[in-house]
């Protein structure tokens, strides 16, 4: 059973970039109605989302970000030992993006640089992967870098996710200290969901041909997609997400012992308000403790928990708040942690 | 199970001022859309701790095919 313990690490600052070309639902109207548009958007509640312009990338948002982070703290890169990078959106499938921002950042090359690719659970799984390279003595400071350019993933000519997905990078800095105490996490896989949302064409098992660019009418709707443009089982997507996630929250609460009314905040990855809003209520959480960013930037994938805590908590984790971070999806992958925030420095956005 | 289905069901799709009977066929429903889909998902488990995948939910039909379905499964 994937449960784990750190002491003694924490997240000391982040940062977020967006694209600041907005797409506005309302007016989203290129292949949907007026109608269509204000029916799916008053229905799903996300009324902006930000999409990268053609030629920027995911490590473009990030590297953006993290340029911001170093600047407002003023750290010094030459302190950098770890950097990871998140995302299912990389510049090439060769080599790791990690590896090209470990350059275009001025890291030393004495620089463990990896990428690692889940999807919403990514941000929580990579925290895991940080927290427990960091717990050794070798590392001063590790930098997180997750970004998605989700936009690109979906066709725009399919309503069942069209106007939900956005574009976002996230940097977050993690060091040691007494402070942050202890941190625990629950991580999971079930791949027999695999077919749950996936993006079948352009791997190696099913390599880029004619076949897989070719658009085709999908279903009765009328939706239109290619087999590389993703898809994602919304119903049962939701039914996974009611079967594992109260019941992946309750294990990390034995393990760690902390009950889960006594935490600040609840972030959970923002696919859908309608579905963490059902989550609250099922596990008694209260309202003003779950922060919300999806009505501004959509579902942004693993970028999603990151963006939520720096659009709406800037400021908020300077004194000692303890929270639990919750990501669910492609996979399926799904992983819950409780850590501690304390001194936490939080940039504004970035925009480019 | 019936009555608690047929309320449930109501409340989820907020039909309000009519009646539903077994024997509906609920997508017909002018209050059912993707929405109510995710509203009759959290409904089954709030109130009946259960769960239908889509597979199997494709081939229900009406409100007395719900029902079944889902007597079927609190009695396994």
């Amino acid at each position: 059973m994937a449960l784990l313990k750190f002491s003694n690490v924490g997240i000391t600052g982040m940062a977020a970039c967006v694209p600041a070309n907005t797409i506005v639902n309302y007016s989203y109207t290129d292949n949907f109605s007026a109608e269509d548009a204000k029916e799916i958007t008053d229905k799903t509640g996300i009324l902006e989302r930000r999409f990268a312009l053609p030629g920027v990338t995911s490590s473009d948002l990030c590297f953006a970000a993290a340029e911001k982070m170093i600047a407002d703290l003023n750290i010094d890169k030459t302190e950098i030992d770890l950097l990871v990078f998140v995302s299912q959106t990389p510049d090439y499938r060769m080599p790791a993006t990690s590896i090209l921002l470990q350059n275009r950042l001025g890291l030393s090359m004495r620089t463990m640089s990896f990428d690692l690719t889940l999807g919403c659970s990514a941000f929580v799984y990579a925290l895991s992967v940080v927290y427990a390279l960091m717990e050794r003595s070798g590392f001063r400071k590790a930098l997180l870098l997750d970004g998605e350019t989700r936009s690109r993933v979906y066709s725009a000519k399919d309503r069942k996710t069209a106007f939900l997905f956005g574009d976002g990078g996230v940097a977050a800095i993690i060091e040691r200290g007494e402070r942050f105490g202890e941190s625990f996490f629950s991580l999971n896989a079930d791949g027999s969901r695999e077919d749950l949302i996936k993006v079948k064409g352009g791997g190696y098992r099913y390599p880029s041909s004619v076949e897989t660019v070719t658009e085709k009418v999908i279903d009765e709707h009328g939706n239109v997609r290619s087999d590389e443009h993703g898809y994602m089982e919304g119903a049962d997507v939701f039914n996974f997400v009611l079967r594992e996630i109260p019941p992946d929250i309750k294990r990390l609460e034995a393990f760690s012992g902390i009950s889960l009314p006594s935490l600040d905040y609840y972030l959970f990855h923002q696919a859908n308000d309608y579905m963490n809003g059902y989550l609250a209520k099922k596990l008694k959480l209260p309202v003003e403790k779950v922060p919300s960013c999806i009505a501004r930037f959509g579902n942004t994938s693993s970028v999603s928990i990151p963006l939520t805590i720096v659009s709406q908590l800037q400021g908020k984790l300077t004194d000692k708040k303890n929270a639990m971070l919750c990501g669910f999806g492609v996979g399926m992958s799904w992983a819950t942690a409780f850590i501690n925030f304390e001194q936490c420095f939080i940039s504004d956005i970035v925009e480019i | 199970m019936k009555e608690k289905l047929l309320s449930s069901l109501k409340e989820a799709l907020q039909i309000e001022n009519r009646e539903i009977a077994l024997e509906d066929i609920f997508r017909d429903y002018e209050e059912w859309d993707s929405l109510g889909r995710l509203s009759l998902i959290a409904a089954l488990d709030e109130e009946f701790d259960l769960q239908i995948e889509d597979k199997q939910f494709e081939q229900i039909i009406t409100v007395g095919d719900l029902l079944k379905a889902m007597e079927a499964k609190a009695s396994k």
